[in-house]
């Protein structure tokens, strides 16, 4: 792993994060009918993208890891979910604070909130089974599969809008096929909070990835120690 | 609460869950670096008592 890459990552982040804050609060104009809270949508919309990112590289990850049997695939699943549950539990916080205004509650079981909210859980079962597994094999494998699984979920997400009655805006994709950004500058404005919110995830993700790679080093170092100390022991 | 309220928030909300996590990632990183030095140690020093002795263990007899 080249230290380079996570810097890289930080240096984008450090640029493209304070961009998105000004296009925010000083560049995008005011939307009609929400009035200043529509600005959290900025930032909303793009943890959503990067949870589902990293739910589904945590799928991908999984699925090589059950194929391969190579512990850095186990580590990259494990890194991409921690990341991918974060941004999840920050879309659910920040939709929360943009409802109560707009829709007058904090949470609504809507179709689009309550399969997001099953998202959650699953993740949240993932990184339990994963806290009590430690270097496990076989919960190792086991988590791999409730990832896949979990993953299944996303698309049932994106569509949700399309399928059900909901309250929930479909922005992005419209019902006619369009994209419901009036003005240009608010597509401007989501595509630069999108990149930045991008890097900085993909820094998160490389710096718990390190993390996970020493832990990883660190059971293979006790194994060895373990087994050297038995030779010496037996040793005449 | 007014809107700018909700909105201010969200935003903390987010940029205080990032920083904490940061804050979490580097705290692992620290302990897991050092008790990785620790063991590299204790390894070079068992290897070295497991090793046989340099004159082959001539000077023994």
């Amino acid at each position: 792993m080249r230290p380079s890459l996570g810097a890289a990552f930080a240096a984008a982040g450090c640029v493209l994060v304070p961009a998105a804050l000004f296009m925010v609060f000083v560049y995008v104009p005011t939307e009609a009918s929400q009035g200043i809270v529509q600005r959290i949508f900025y930032f909303h919309v793009p943890c959503a993208w990067v949870a589902f990112l990293g739910f589904g590289l945590s799928a991908v990850a999984g699925a090589f890891y059950l194929f391969f049997a190579q512990q850095v695939w186990d580590d990259i699943g494990y890194a991409a979910a921690e990341v991918g549950m974060l941004f999840c539990t920050l879309v659910l916080i920040t939709g929360s604070l943009w409802a109560k205004p707009i829709w007058g509650t904090w949470w609504t079981w809507d179709s689009r909130l309550t399969t997001t909210f099953i998202l959650w859980l699953l993740y949240a079962g993932y990184l339990l089974l994963r806290a009590m597994g430690e270097e496990n094999e076989q919960v190792a494998r086991l988590a791999a599969v409730v990832a896949i699984v979990a993953v299944l979920d996303i698309p049932l997400i994106v569509i949700s809008v399309r399928l059900w009655r909901t309250i929930h805006p479909a922005v992005l994709v419209t019902r006619s096929g369009e994209h419901g950004l009036e003005d240009p500058r608010m597509l401007q404005t989501l595509a630069v909070s999108m990149l930045a919110i991008s890097a900085l995830s993909a820094w998160l993700f490389w710096l718990r990835l390190k993390t996970l790679r020493a832990k990883s080093r660190l059971f293979e170092l006790r194994r060895m120690l373990a087994t050297a100390q038995a030779i010496g022991d037996g040793a005449p | 609460m007014n809107h700018l309220s909700y909105l201010f928030a969200a935003y903390s909300i987010i940029f205080v869950a990032v920083f904490l996590y940061v804050i979490l990632l580097w705290r692992r990183q620290v302990r897991l670096e050092a008790e990785l030095l620790r063991l590299e140690d204790e390894i070079r020093e068992l290897a070295r008592k497991m090793a046989p002795p340099e004159d082959g263990g001539a000077s023994a007899t």
